[in-house]
Parts: C-alpha cells; sequence; structure tokens
C-alpha cells in the first residue's frame, strides 16, 4: 500500500512528508504505548496514535518507520513536525478514532506484521 | 582504542529532548554503513536506557565505541540506583510515575527490552550512588 492510499482511506490531513506520498508501506501498529511499540513491533513501516509529544517521532524513527497517523483529529505542535520533516517521516493526521482507523487500513490490505 | 568513540550528555530536565543521542547514534552507524537490522537492536536498546535515565536518574551521560564487529554503550547515571535488579528486569514492572505513563513510557519493558535487543548487559548500580549499564551489540 501506499502512503498515499493511507491518507485517502482515513480522508487524512498531510501535515508533512507531501513528497513522500508513494512510498510503499507494508505494515502497520496501533498504539498509544510507545514502550510497547519498542518491545513487541517488528518492521512496521505505519504508527497509528493518539500520543502527542516528541517521542512518537523518536520512537518511530528508532524503528525505521515511514509515516505516523495521528488519529482522533489530533494535530502535532511545530516541534513534532520539524523533527518529523527532518527525518523524513511523513505525518498524517485523521479524525476517525484508533478502532476505526486500524480497521479501515486492515480492511483494504494493511496487516499488523510479524511480532518480535 | 575503538574506531569511533562518541560521547553524549543527556539533560534530565526535559523530557522532549530524550531520544537525541540515540538519534544521532543511529546517523552516525547508518554512514558507517551497518546492517540496518544491527543498528535498529543498538538504537532501541540505546533509546529505551537514555528515556531511563531522563525519567529516573535526572540525566546522564552516554559513551559508544563502534567497532567493526561490535557496538558498545556504556550509560552512566548518579540517579537513585535499582534497589532490585532481578524486579526490574521482569516484562511490566515499572515504577514509573503516571505522568511518565501519560508520555507513552513506563510500561515495565525499558530494561527486559535492552536485554532483547543487546548480546551482552551488565548493570551496576548503587542506592543513593548511581547505575552504570554496559551493552554490546555484536555486529
Amino acid at each position: 500500500m501506499k502512503v498515499r492510499e493511507i491518507r485517502d482511506i482515513l480522508s487524512a490531513e498531510i501535515i508533512c512528508g507531501e513528497e513522500f506520498l508513494e512510498r510503499d508501506v507494508f505494515s502497520a501498529c496501533g498504539s498509544d504505548m510507545m514502550s510497547d511499540v519498542l518491545a513487541y513491533v517488528k518492521e512496521q513501516a505505519v504508527l497509528l496514535s493518539g500520543l502527542m509529544n516528541p517521542q512518537v517521532v523518536r520512537t518511530a524513527e528508532m524503528m525505521d518507520m515511514q509515516c505516523i497517523v495521528f488519529v482522533r483529529g489530533k494535530r502535532p505542535d511545530d516541534s513534532i513536525i520539524s523533527l518529523a520533516k527532518d527525518r523524513d517521516i511523513v505525518l498524517l493526521s485523521t479524525r476517525l478514532p484508533m478502532f476505526a482507523s486500524c480497521g479501515m487500513l486492515y480492511e483494504n490490505g494493511l496487516r499488523g506484521g510479524a511480532i518480535r | 582504542m575503538s574506531l569511533i568513540e562518541l560521547h553524549y550528555d543527556v539533560p534530565g530536565d526535559d523530557f522532549t529532548r530524550a531520544g537525541e543521542a540515540s538519534g544521532d547514534v543511529k546517523r552516525q552507524l547508518k554512514q558507517l554503513g551497518f546492517d540496518p537490522a544491527k543498528i535498529r537492536n543498538v538504537v532501541i536498546a540505546l533509546y529505551e536506557g537514555e528515556i531511563n535515565m531522563v525519567i529516573h536518574a535526572g540525566g546522564g551521560e552516554i559513551d559508544v565505541s563502534i567497532d567493526p564487529d561490535c557496538i558498545r554503550m556504556v550509560l552512566r547515571d548518579q540517579g537513585p540506583g535499582i534497589p532490585d535488579v532481578a524486579l526490574a528486569m521482569q516484562e511490566g514492572y515499572s515504577t514509573a510515575p503516571d505522568n511518565v505513563r501519560a508520555l507513552g513510557f513506563g510500561a515495565g519493558m525499558g530494561l527486559p527490552n535492552i536485554k532483547k535487543y543487546t548480546n551482552d548487559m551488565q548493570i551496576e548500580t548503587e542506592i543513593g550512588v548511581g547505575t552504570t549499564m554496559y551493552l554490546r551489540v555484536d555486529v
């Protein structure tokens, strides 16, 4: 799946990284606990989260994630956006809640990927 | 003497900056052409350690030694020390306060996670003096 398709499926707004919409992503995970993302997730390309602080971007950076989707209509502040721009990570924001966002992406073929 | 030696001071008063050292190490290892999977192991362990330093110990220092066959990391703090290391190594055991959990950390996965991603992990800790962690990832 392309990042562009994720934007379309979730009717998401692009916060930054518009130039990377053609990136291919193969798996995703949804969590507000970055500890769990670091502990259990393996080779996920997309992180869905309702958490709003720079550590979301840093966690994605450490895990080589390509795209973060902020759910429940949350919008990151400038410090988060500038960190993501610097790391070439796409930020999207959708009004949908976490459960619906994950379900819609799953229904369209995106999977959870391996667990460590 | 290692091929490359890096030193970082980790400030303890700014949670938003936690991870800067780990991010820099990642960029350096990437530039040096290490296997991305190995780099991920190094930086996840280091990032967990860096977060711990900020949450529990008021900051600290990190030294990273890069050699062709392994990456060694020393994380040193002057925090309260770990009263029971065996307990702290259990998945899910956490002493992090609620405000840290609200930031997405403190699930009790830090030390177990560091062990999982490294080939060797040694902890020296003394109550009221501090904690030093020695980590090695073979590459």
